[in-house]
């Protein structure tokens, strides 16, 4: 290797005699050193090989030769077929993501002087176990805004654009003058100027009362306008506040908002003051009053990030957030390894950061993108710790893997047969990377 | 591949900023920079945060009362600093099933990196200076090895530790980690030990050492950095397993990793356990890795095949 070529010696034939053995052993000896690797190895690793394979062929109780049946059921059984496509989605995704993420990454730290410290923080993850970083992300997507941080955040910037409502629930109580309407409620008579209207409504929970809102009060009559109040129309305690009319401790419903509608028509809207009272221009004579339904929209809940649809996406996430620092630091060194003369070059002629990182920076680095993807391939073939921790029990078979298959087939259900198919069909899809590891070495031992 | 292990303990190389050289460039296109590496900057640091974010709401949600985790999340500690609470922890240290179980995980981690060292050093070193028959064929058998899935031998070591006795025993979890551990480390190992100058095995041969000599007073203290870098591989490994210990341990001898996963099917109950639980199971994995940064890095390198 290396060092045989550095010392000057003549290639390949001389190179495997400056390592013989310096004491000239017997092979007993050399036996010897051998001998517990090779026992572990042949015990733990490649005898199980050989019966996988052979148990594969065989029925559940491992009595009589079942032909190819355990691996038809790979491709019939429902279970299996899901865990089957979410495999695919997973070697698909996971190592693309996870390289892409870490070759932007390597990049740009490469411009900052904190770069170092960056990097720790991405790698960080990758010293954690599978099961702390699926305890992790279990917390991080829990459904409730309020607790899950994902959802927190994801609120948060929804409801900046499409603010939720303060009056979930709100509904007209007993006699009411108002009517369900499009999601919302309407008066059940015309309105007229002069005459102030009032829009009762009840069911809205005191905490979730708008903070701003004032004792409500009973609109007064404008020429030329339309006036009226929305209100609370509850007060606690039985039969202390009379019904559709504004009692003394009841509040206003703040910020509600109130449209005008004439032949279906908006012919003009506002929003009720901090004490529920509102003020309609003239055009409002002879309209029907519009609560529309986006004063009662529920507050926005978040993403389901567990549920069947997004279980896998979300898994995945958490595998990148584990990954992404390998790949960084992978690429990170053949980064440092490609000639800065070359880019300066590119940048000297004219191109610009992006050209120079497209045409110059990722072609040098094509050898060592590959061996990421591929190893983060091998890796995500057996993914198991994470989808068994996070998905929960009501989505695990939405985001079933084929290594979780293998282990509910083999330790829970009963069939060994079928789990050593999956087995013997996990090793088959790494066979090509160990004939290539193997290609290679073989190049540089001889 | 060695040439990797060698470059990743090696100082990174700096980079001179972008434009240091062009001297003479527009004042536009130095204000674009100067826009530009703003950006950047702030775009790492959400990055950053992005990343940190997920560890500090566990570390936060651990050290919060059960009941004021099932009400709120875990930032409103920056507005109540007061919820803040060790309770947790006091009563995770008093649960014996627990520190029982982080026992079984050091009891099983340090001899299955120990084993593995040992073993693999040894073959490491036949397969690099001694002489026999086929050596570099069974090299490669070993090489073929690297990727064989763990969940191949689930089953079958499955029955044949139930036959010979081993099956929920702390030995036979230790010789599984260790039989899946061996391929790399014979792989390291060996890249290594082959590159030791062949002067000073003859030197200490000419001093009239013998081959178990040369091994452990020459190989093994120049062979330091490479099992370094496995030990530390090793250890983290065997440390967070799950699956194995999943399927070959029992009741009293489950790590802390299967101890914990009994409860995640009632996540939002046993919270007070988990987030503490996986917070102390974290510990020393980080420990290891800040304190053996550079070994664990390049024991990654080597093993990107695994």
């Amino acid at each position: 290797m290396k060092s045989a070529t550095a010392a000057g010696t003549p290639p390949v034939p001389a190179r495997s005699r400056s390592r013989k053995s310096v004491t000239g052993t017997r092979t007993v000896v050399a036996a010897l050193f051998l001998l517990p690797a090779l026992v572990l190895l042949g015990a733990l690793v490649v005898y199980p090989i050989g019966y996988s394979i052979v148990r594969s062929f065989c029925n559940a109780s491992g009595d009589r030769f079942a032909g190819l049946d355990n691996y038809r059921a790979l491709f019939t059984d429902s279970g299996i077929r899901t865990a089957l496509k979410n495999n695919v989605i997973w070697v698909v995704f996971a190592p693309t993501v996870a390289t892409a993420l870490g070759l932007i990454f390597a990049v740009l730290t490469e411009r900052v002087r904190w770069g170092t410290a960056f990097k720790l923080v991405v790698f960080m993850p990758m010293a954690i176990s599978m099961l702390a970083a699926g305890i992790i992300f279990r917390l991080v997507y829990d459904q409730d805004p309020d607790k899950g941080v994902a959802n927190a955040v994801w609120v948060g910037v929804h409801d900046t654009f499409a603010p939720s409502s303060a009056f979930p629930r709100a509904h007209p109580g007993r006699n009411s003058p108002l009517v369900p309407d499009r999601g919302g409620f309407i008066t059940s008579a015309t309105v007229r100027v002069g005459q102030p209207v009032s829009l009762p409504l009840v069911g809205v929970a005191p905490d979730r009362m708008p903070k701003d809102a004032k004792r409500a009060v009973r609109a007064e009559p404008e020429p030329g306008k339309v006036t009226g109040t929305t209100w609370q129309d509850f007060t606690r305690g039985r039969g202390v506040g009379r019904l559709g009319e504004v009692d003394p401790s009841e509040l206003g419903y703040a910020g509600m908002r109130i449209e005008a509608v004439k032949d279906g028509r908006v012919v003009a809207s506002t929003k009720a003051a901090a004490d529920g009272t509102f003020t309609l221009p003239a055009q409002a004579d002879g309209a029907r009053l519009r609560l529309p339904a986006d004063n009662f929209r529920e507050p926005y809940g978040g993403v389901d990030w567990l549920g069947p649809s997004l279980v896998t996406p979300a898994i995945i996430g958490s595998y990148v957030w584990m990954w992404a620092g390998f790949a960084m630091v992978l690429i990170a060194a053949g980064l440092a390894g490609v000639p800065r003369e070359l880019l300066e070059a590119a940048r000297v002629d004219g191109a610009n950061e992006w050209q120079v990182f497209r045409r110059v920076t990722v072609p040098l680095l094509a050898p060592v993108l590959a061996v990421v993807v591929v190893t983060l391939m091998i890796n995500v073939l057996k993914i198991f710790d994470l989808v068994y921790i996070i998905a929960p029990g009501s989505s695990q078979d939405d985001a079933n893997v084929l290594a979780l298959e293998l282990y509910r087939k083999g330790f829970s259900e009963g069939r060994p047969d079928i789990a050593s198919a999956i087995a013997v069909f996990l090793l088959l899809l790494v066979v090509p990377v160990m004939l290539f590891n193997m290609r290679r070495l073989r190049r540089e031992v001889r | 591949m060695t040439a990797m292990v060698r470059k990743a303990g090696g100082p990174v190389r700096k980079t001179p900023a972008p434009g240091a050289v062009r001297a003479g460039q527009s004042l536009g296109a130095r204000l674009v920079e100067a826009v530009g590496g703003g950006v950047l900057r702030v775009f790492l640091i959400v990055v950053g945060l992005f990343w940190l974010v997920p560890t500090i709401g566990l570390l936060l949600s651990s050290l919060r009362a059960p009941r004021e985790m099932s009400a709120s999340g875990w930032w409103t500690v920056f507005g109540r600093p007061s919820q803040l609470t060790f309770d947790s922890y006091r009563r995770l240290l008093e649960n014996s099933e627990i520190t029982h179980s982080l026992l079984n995980t050091v009891l099983i981690t340090v001899p299955a990196t120990v084993l593995v060292v040992v073993v693999g050093s040894l073959a490491g070193y036949a397969f690099a200076w001694l002489e026999f028959p086929g050596r570099d064929w069974w090299f490669l058998a070993v090489v073929g090895l690297l990727v064989v899935p763990v969940q191949v031998a689930l089953i079958p070591i499955a029955e044949l530790f139930g036959k010979v006795g081993l099956f929920g025993s702390v030995l036979g979890v230790i010789l599984f980690h260790a039989g899946f551990g061996l391929p790399f480390a014979v792989f390291l190992l060996r890249n290594f030990f082959a590159e030791i100058p062949r002067e000073l095995l003859e030197a200490a041969r000419l001093d009239g050492a013998g081959e178990l000599r040369l091994f452990a007073r020459v190989v093994m203290p120049l062979g330091g950095p490479a099992i370094a870098s496995l030990a530390v591989f090793q250890f983290l490994w065997v440390w967070n397993d799950m699956l194995i210990a999943l399927v070959f341990t029992r009741s009293g001898t489950q790590p802390i990793t299967v101890a914990l996963q009994t409860q995640v099917r009632q996540f939002g109950n046993n919270i007070d356990v988990l987030a503490p639980g996986a917070f102390i199971s974290m510990v020393i994995p980080l420990a290891v890795f800040f304190a053996f940064q550079r070994q664990f890095v390049s024991g990654v390198m080597a093993g990107a095949v695994k």
